[in-house]
C-alpha cells in the first residue's frame, strides 16, 4: 500500500485503493486536508482553500 | 475512438462515481485533471470525444468549456448552460422569460437601491451573491438595520458583490427539494431537511426520497426547456400549493442523493453525456 507523508505533521498516510491525482485526503493525525499531486513518486500538498466560485 | 473525458480540478466523490458508472456501461472514459493545463497549444480532446465539465471552479469550468467548444469538442454541460447557471441573476431572467414561478426577487446596483428594493419586497429578505454555491455568503436580513450592515459590507467586497440580488425570504417549512434532470428528463429528487434556513446538504441538511409526480415533472421539463443541458440539479420550494424554482446548478453534486432515491444518478449522467457525443 502506497503511503504519503503529511506536509503539515509528517505522519504517514495510507493512500486508498485506486487513488488518483487530485484526490483529497485527510491526515488522520493532524486533520489537515491534503491533495494528492503525484502518484509516482507519491506526493501531497495542503489542499487549496475554497474559492469564491467553487461549488455546483 | 471517442472517449468520455471527465474534466476535473478536485477529484470529488462525484467524479469517481462518474468514472465507475462509465466503466459499468463500457463507455471509454478518462479522468482528466486539468488543474495545470494551459490552452492554446496542443489540444487534449479529439473532435469525436465528449467532455464532461466537472471543474469545481465555475469560471474555470465555463472557460474550459468555451475553449473546447471553439476547438469543435462537444462539452456537457455547454459553456452557455454553465454561464446561465453560474450567475443567479441570469438564471432568474431565463426562468422568468419562460414563465417559471420563482421566489420574488429584485436586482440593484447600489446599497441605497438594494435597501429600497428590500423594503419593497418586505423583510425578511435574503441577499445572495450572483456567483457562488454551497450556501456560501448567503445573508438573511430580518430588518432594515441588519440589511444596511450587510449591504455596506457587500459594497466593499468587489464588483461582483455590487450586483445586489435580493430574494424575498420564503418560509419553506424546514425543507426544500433538490431534483435532478438528466438527458432532458427528470430522474429523481430528494427532500432536504434542516433546522437551519439554509437547507444545503453541504451544510448538514439530511436527505430523503421525494417521489416525482406529474406536477414537479412538468416544472422540471420547463426548467430544462429554459436552461438546456444534459444534467441539471434544480432546487425548488413548495409554497401555497405550487412549486417555486430557487436555483439551477450545472455541475450538481449528488453523493447524498443516490442512496435515498435508489437512482443511479452517475449512470444517468454519463449515459446522457455519451449520447451527446458527435456521431
Amino acid at each position: 500500500m502506497s503511503k504519503a507523508t503529511c506536509v503539515v505533521c509528517e505522519a504517514q498516510i495510507a493512500l486508498p485503493d485506486g487513488c488518483s491525482e487530485g484526490e483529497l485526503l485527510v491526515c488522520t493525525d493532524c486533520g489537515a486536508e491534503l491533495e494528492v499531486v503525484s502518484l509516482d513518486p507519491v506526493a501531497v500538498e495542503e489542499a487549496p482553500q475554497v474559492q469564491e466560485d467553487w461549488g455546483e | 475512438m471517442a472517449v468520455l473525458r471527465i474534466l476535473f480540478t478536485r477529484l470529488r466523490i462525484e467524479e469517481k462515481l462518474l468514472r465507475e458508472a462509465a466503466e459499468r456501461q463500457q463507455i471509454p472514459c478518462e479522468l482528466q485533471n486539468v488543474t495545470d493545463v494551459f490552452y492554446g497549444g496542443r489540444n487534449f480532446c479529439a473532435p469525436e470525444d465528449v467532455a464532461l465539465a466537472r471543474c469545481v471552479s465555475h469560471y474555470e469550468n465555463e472557460s474550459v468549456a468555451s475553449i473546447l467548444e471553439s476547438q469543435g469538442v462537444r462539452v456537457v454541460n455547454s459553456s452557455r448552460v454553465a454561464a446561465l447557471c453560474g450567475n443567479k441573476l441570469q438564471t432568474t431572467l431565463a426562468l422568468g422569460t419562460a414563465g417559471i414561478a420563482q421566489p420574488e426577487f429584485r436586482a440593484a446596483f447600489t446599497p441605497k437601491a438594494a435597501l429600497e428594493a428590500s423594503r419593497e419586497l418586505g423583510f425578511p429578505v435574503v441577499y445572495k451573491p450572483i456567483l457562488g454555491s454551497w450556501g456560501r455568503l448567503l445573508a438573511k436580513a430580518n430588518d432594515p438595520e441588519a440589511a444596511e450592515a450587510v449591504l455596506e459590507h457587500k459594497s466593499m467586497m468587489g464588483a461582483i458583490h455590487n450586483v445586489f440580488y435580493i430574494q424575498k425570504y420564503v418560509e419553506k417549512g424546514g425543507h426544500d427539494v433538490r431534483a435532478f434532470v438528466a438527458g432532458g428528463l427528470p430522474i429523481c429528487a430528494i427532500n432536504r431537511t434542516s433546522p437551519h434556513w439554509i437547507t444545503n446538504t453541504a451544510r448538514g441538511a439530511s436527505a430523503s426520497n421525494m417521489p416525482l409526480d406529474d406536477d414537479i415533472r412538468g416544472v422540471l421539463m420547463k426548467v430544462h426547456g429554459a436552461i438546456g443541458g444534459e444534467f441539471l440539479a434544480v432546487d425548488l420550494f413548495r409554497v401555497d400549493g405550487r412549486w417555486l424554482v430557487n436555483e439551477v446548478n450545472d455541475g450538481g453534486e449528488f453523493r447524498n442523493s443516490i442512496e435515498p432515491t435508489g437512482t443511479d444518478i452517475p449512470g444517468e449522467v454519463v449515459r446522457a453525456a455519451w449520447e451527446a457525443r458527435p456521431r
